[in-house]
């Protein structure tokens, strides 16, 4: 009946007589080490999130930090609001989606293509590396700033730049329709360096015998990158599609600084449901309701993690 | 491996059940320690009674009030007040929110007018006493937009100064176009045509100096909602606030005098140099609407800029301005007890006195809320207060029942004219809508 694993393990501690106290110790330790961590997890995670499924049943009042159970009101709020012409809840959904749909796929290709680049590259890679990475630890703040410099009519550089060869100044942040690509465009740039770093540490790991073996059976560039590369990057793509899916679900910090006054506009077309979460709890004080918009984000989060780690995780073994 | 797994699990139950125990404590020791202090402070009525005040930071209302608390804590030695202004105004009603179920914050907390409702609706403030503060003598004493402090017929908070807003022109670029900076647009025409002589445009036609730049995200809802509409025959609201009035033929002429600006004149652009008021404190703008606390915006960051300050222009003989203020009011944590809540009636009533209203305008540029010092002669004759003073007796202050909200509805409206060729008329009427649905939620439930 014994399984391999605990073969291995027996097998194992035979080789080291004084393992299994040494061991123990270690639990122990672990669990000390760790349990700073954790109290952190649970006081400053866990707790506000159960909370927050709490307040959304909630006539919730944020002075008095209590507040009536009123079941699914809230929700029957958001569905209310949502059926009303320009609702703020439909875009904050619909811009949420749009976001995720535009930037995960732009970031994912962009960063493989680069991480490919840079793989090739044996003179000052950590040069390039730190430039491509340096945005990703940059704050969204400042990012949204400069950006938001970058992209100014008349006088931003973008725009001076379209001026000089002789094409026509966009409005980016200012206008309906290209608001949301512009600011799509900043999120991609901000994350692309921590995607293009997991995708060469990814690279590096494929053993370069598949190559040699593949190029003496007559293999060329473009299969050898379809047939290789890409197939065995796969647990990678997954894991940077759920990631990358997840911050554009949450996407808040670029939104607030770059819409005008921070309101997720023009015409509500930059807002996300962080944002209208924002709104909702901290200008209207509508704690309820703001709760009610968190948790059916958090399940939207969870049934696309959900979807992408069943469908796209497969095994490749060579 | 069968022991160290029980080991694990052991490790995995310990630390749950210390977690456990640890969560509701963090809570619980504030409450005790807000109720220890609490009954300590009536125990010893006679001691020295602590209160807490809050406002956000603002270099010049911090110097302020830290002059009139020491005035007052002087004239009341049992009374220590605690300032706290270390809140950025970003954040400021985020900390509130927070500080609150901790058992901690202020005891007198100073508010935009317009954040009233919420506030009210939350719980947070409570009435002002009636002995302390009658009605009658604040409808006679303080600048009639005051009466927006008063929710139902009940008086809730009430400000130190007032704020007014008054056409700022810039002098310089007046003359560089050929006009008089000594006169000024005064009527609603004047300032269309002295806005199209203003501007300059560079041989590729875009824009160096803008005449006017009509940008609702800054104060022009305002403008349109208490002046614009009122001077075109038409009220923005009804007198209770609970009405949206403006989307009829007076307010579509007032409305569409401000889109003016931006469709057909085309004497500015908001989205240069970052809206409107960054524009005029830059020295790009010629003409501007604007409240008093930008005199030291202008002072700060633009101090050589030679600008003038004149009333808002008339038109149809109609004088009219918006409005608006900080005010303070007493939070339900001074009302949990009877001696710190006696402390900071008293505090109240130091800082909303007329002494208080012109100490306030020497440092921080807000006229005094009090009529008395309000209409000083000196102040009016003020070279760039006395625009501000003058519009006291005219101003309207437009009760709020979300202000963020209300303002979005006027923004987007106007956003859709400009950016997505909407109807001006269907616009405005979105807007109403939008702005009546606000005012119904928060009448709704009262």
């Amino acid at each position: 009946m014994a399984s391999p694993g605990i073969q291995a393990a027996t097998h194992r501690r035979k080789d080291i007589p004084m393992r299994l106290t040494l061991h123990q110790r270690q639990i122990i330790w672990a669990y000390v080490f760790m349990s700073v961590a954790l109290v952190f997890f649970v006081v400053i995670r866990w707790y506000p999130t159960i909370l927050a499924f709490n307040v959304s049943f909630r006539d919730w009042n944020v002075f008095e930090g209590s507040g009536p159970w009123v079941g699914l009101e809230n929700y029957q709020e958001i569905w209310q609001d949502a059926g009303k012409p320009r609702s703020s809840v439909t875009a904050a959904f619909s811009n949420t989606v749009r976001y995720v749909l535009f930037g995960v796929p732009t970031q994912l290709v962009l960063a493989l293509a680069i991480a490919l680049l840079l793989a090739q590259i044996r003179r000052l890679s950590a040069l390039y590396r730190v430039a491509y990475f340096a945005p990703y630890v940059t704050s969204a703040v400042a990012v949204a700033f400069v950006w938001n410099w970058l992209y100014q009519p008349e006088t931003g550089l973008i725009n001076q730049a379209l001026d000089i060869v002789g094409l026509p100044q966009q409005p980016f942040t200012k206008s309906p329709s290209q608001a949301l690509p512009s600011i799509t465009a900043v999120a991609v740039w901000q994350n692309l360096g921590f995607a293009v770093i997991i995708f060469l540490a990814g690279i590096q790991q494929i053993p370069a015998h598949y190559y040699e073996a593949a190029r003496i059976d007559g293999a060329n560039a473009w299969q050898l990158f379809w047939r290789i590369t890409l197939p065995l990057l796969n647990p990678i793509i997954v894991y940077l599609t759920v990631l990358g899916t997840i911050s554009y679900l949450r996407l808040f910090a670029l939104v607030q600084n770059m819409s005008p006054q921070g309101t997720g506009g023009p015409l509500k077309s930059t807002t996300t449901v962080v944002l209208e979460v924002y709104r909702e709890g901290f200008s209207s004080y509508k704690m309820g309701y703001a709760g009610a918009l968190t948790v059916l984000l958090f399940f939207l989060i969870l049934l696309i993690t959900i979807i992408q780690l069943r469908f796209f995780s497969r095994r490749v073994e060579y | 491996m069968k022991r160290s797994k029980r080991f694990t699990i052991l490790g995995v139950l310990l630390i749950s059940i210390l977690l456990l125990a640890a969560c509701p404590a963090p809570a619980a020791p504030a409450q005790e320690q807000a109720a220890e202090s609490a009954s300590d402070m009536a125990a010893a009525a006679d001691e020295v009674i602590e209160i807490e005040y809050w406002q956000y930071n603002f270099a010049a209302r911090v110097d302020a009030m830290d002059q009139l608390i020491a005035q007052f804590e002087e004239a009341n030695p049992n009374i220590k007040v605690i300032h706290n202004a270390d809140i950025p105004y970003a954040e400021f009603r985020d900390k509130i929110a927070a500080s609150v179920p901790a058992g901690v914050g202020p005891d007198v907390a100073t508010l935009f007018y317009g954040w009233q409702s919420a506030w009210i609706d939350s719980g947070y403030l409570v009435p002002l006493p009636e002995d302390a503060f009658p009605p009658a003598m604040v409808s006679e004493e303080f600048s009639p937009m005051v009466q927006a402090s008063f929710v139902d017929g009940t008086l809730y908070t009430l400000p130190t100064a007032v704020r007014a807003l008054a056409l700022f022109y810039n002098r310089d670029l007046m003359e560089a176009a050929g006009l008089d900076p000594n006169s000024p647009p005064a009527t609603l025409d004047e300032l269309q045509d002295q806005a199209v002589a203003c501007t300059q445009r560079d041989d590729d036609g875009d824009l160096v100096v803008q005449g006017f730049v009509a940008d609702p995200s800054a104060q022009d809802h305002h403008w349109f909602r208490e002046v614009l509409v009122r001077q075109f025959g038409g009220v923005p609201y009804t007198d209770d606030y609970s009405q949206v009035l403006y989307n009829d033929d007076a307010g579509l002429q007032a409305w569409n005098y401000l889109l003016s600006f931006h469709t057909e004149l085309a004497t500015g652009d908001r989205d240069l140099f970052d809206g409107s008021t960054n524009a005029f404190v830059g020295g790009h703008v010629c003409f501007h609407v604007d409240g008093s606390f930008r005199l030291g915006t202008i002072a700060n960051n633009n101090p050589d800029m030679n600008f003038g300050v004149t009333e808002l222009p008339e038109h149809n003989g109609v004088k009219s301005t918006f409005g608006s203020y900080w005010t303070h009011g007493l939070t339900k944590k001074a009302a949990a007890d009877q001696a710190r809540f006696d402390a900071s009636v008293k505090f109240l009533q130091f800082i909303t006195s007329a002494d208080a209203g012109a100490l306030w305008v020497d440092i921080v540029g807000e006229l005094p809320a009090q009529l008395e010092a309000g209409s000083n002669p000196e102040l009016l004759a003020d070279e760039k207060l006395g625009a501000f003073a003058a519009g006291l007796e005219y101003s309207h202050a437009t009760f709020f029942a979300d202000e963020s909200q209300q303002r979005q509805a006027i923004i987007d409206s106007f956003d859709m004219v400009v950016l997505t060729d909407e109807d001006p008329a269907a616009a405005l009427q979105i807007a109403a809508d939008a702005d009546q649905e606000v005012l119904d939620d928060f009448w709704s439930s009262r």
